[in-house]
């Protein structure tokens, strides 16, 4: 693999990152519990669309023949998507969807911060944007977390339920994929497994103040940097792309 | 009437630039002051419209009484001489 091809390669992964996890957020539309969250939600899920567009736009460019953010979007199977399993998974309730988002956010504080400082100036620029939202998305759903899991025996009961459910998920975010040591090298890309030291304390800290407890199980689930999803991204692919398909090209 | 679950309201006041007045936005639901703020910025500063944000709890609001407009208003409108329009400008001053 090339380095511009490994490249392409990792801001893919990012940018599917970022729209999956849109898509996720974008559900809560007129479904949260309170208004205010609602906007909130939505709020962070364009965030998320528009990270997603500028390393799609960034990872088209660097292929042959070169292909738009639309195109990385709207015309690409399940199997050639490469994000975290994490991000796909379906919202079961609000508190499985504010403690994904809290561990995920967590992770992206670390890594847009390291990826700031990346060699590559187009990466490091959206990185820095990133940055701003990537903050605000973790106070926000740290607060939460708080609020849940030292909330009711109900609220609490949810929370932890989720973060069971979510931890062997987690740990996919602190691999690389094939064929990105070279971008970690040459400083461009960012070795995520170093951010795992100060992602979990961070996490041990919030879920301890929550009264929530550190899951003890040991499993691991991946795929997702080599293409092999959970079922629920086809779904989430079949809604997506659905005009694309059915209109090829359709503009508006 | 049913039962508001969607906690108390907080009244939002926004600050368009440093050194400008604090001007009411809205209200936001919130169960204690910094959750008030994250809701009031997610809800009210989405398109740049603020730099700085207050917001205080709606029960902290003394209101005037709508019945009591007269007594508190009129007094003022009737009184034309204590508008400034109500004077005629010297034509000489030109400094004023």
């Amino acid at each position: 693999m090339s380095q511009q091809q490994a490249i392409a390669q990792y801001c893919t992964r990012l940018g599917d990152n970022s729209l999956i996890q849109s898509y996720r957020l974008s559900e809560w539309c007129s479904k949260a519990p309170l208004l205010e969250e609602d906007l909130a939600l939505t709020n962070f899920a364009l965030d998320m669309t528009g990270r997603a567009e500028l390393l799609l736009e960034l990872a088209g460019k660097l292929q042959t023949p070169t292909r738009t953010a639309d195109e990385m979007a709207y015309r690409r199977g399940e199997r050639q998507y490469l994000n975290d399993l994490i991000v796909e998974l379906p919202n079961t309730d609000f508190a499985f969807s504010i403690i994904r988002q809290f561990l995920v956010s967590a992770f992206e504080v670390q890594l847009y911060t390291a990826l700031s400082q990346s060699t590559h100036t187009e990466l490091a620029a959206i990185a820095a944007k990133a940055l701003k939202e990537v903050k605000y998305h973790y106070a926000h759903t740290a607060d939460w977390v708080l609020r849940l899991g030292d909330g009711t025996p109900e609220s609490n009961r949810r929370a932890q339920a989720a973060l069971e459910k979510l931890w062997p998920y987690t740990h996919e975010l602190f691999e690389m994929a094939a064929g990105e040591d070279t971008l970690v090298a040459n400083g461009i890309a960012t070795n995520a497994a170093t951010h795992y030291a100060p992602w979990i304390e961070q996490v041990e800290t919030v879920l301890a103040e929550a009264t929530l407890n550190l899951p003890k199980t040991t499993h691991r689930q991946r795929g997702g940097h080599t293409g092999i999803h959970t079922e629920h991204l086809g779904h989430i692919l079949t809604e997506l792309q659905y005009l694309q398909r059915a209109y090829p090209n359709a503009i508006w | 009437m049913t039962q508001d679950t969607q906690l108390n309201t907080w009244e939002v006041f926004m600050q368009a630039r440093s050194g400008a007045n604090y001007i009411h936005a809205g209200s936001v639901h919130a169960a204690d002051g910094e959750m008030a703020l994250q809701n009031a910025r997610d809800t009210y500063t989405r398109r740049g419209e603020g730099t700085s944000i207050w917001v205080v709890p709606t029960s902290a609001i003394v209101a005037s009484n709508p019945d009591e407009q007269d007594m508190f208003f009129d007094p003022a409108n009737d009184k034309i001489y204590r508008m400034p329009t109500f004077y005629t400008m010297p034509e000489g001053a030109k400094a004023i």
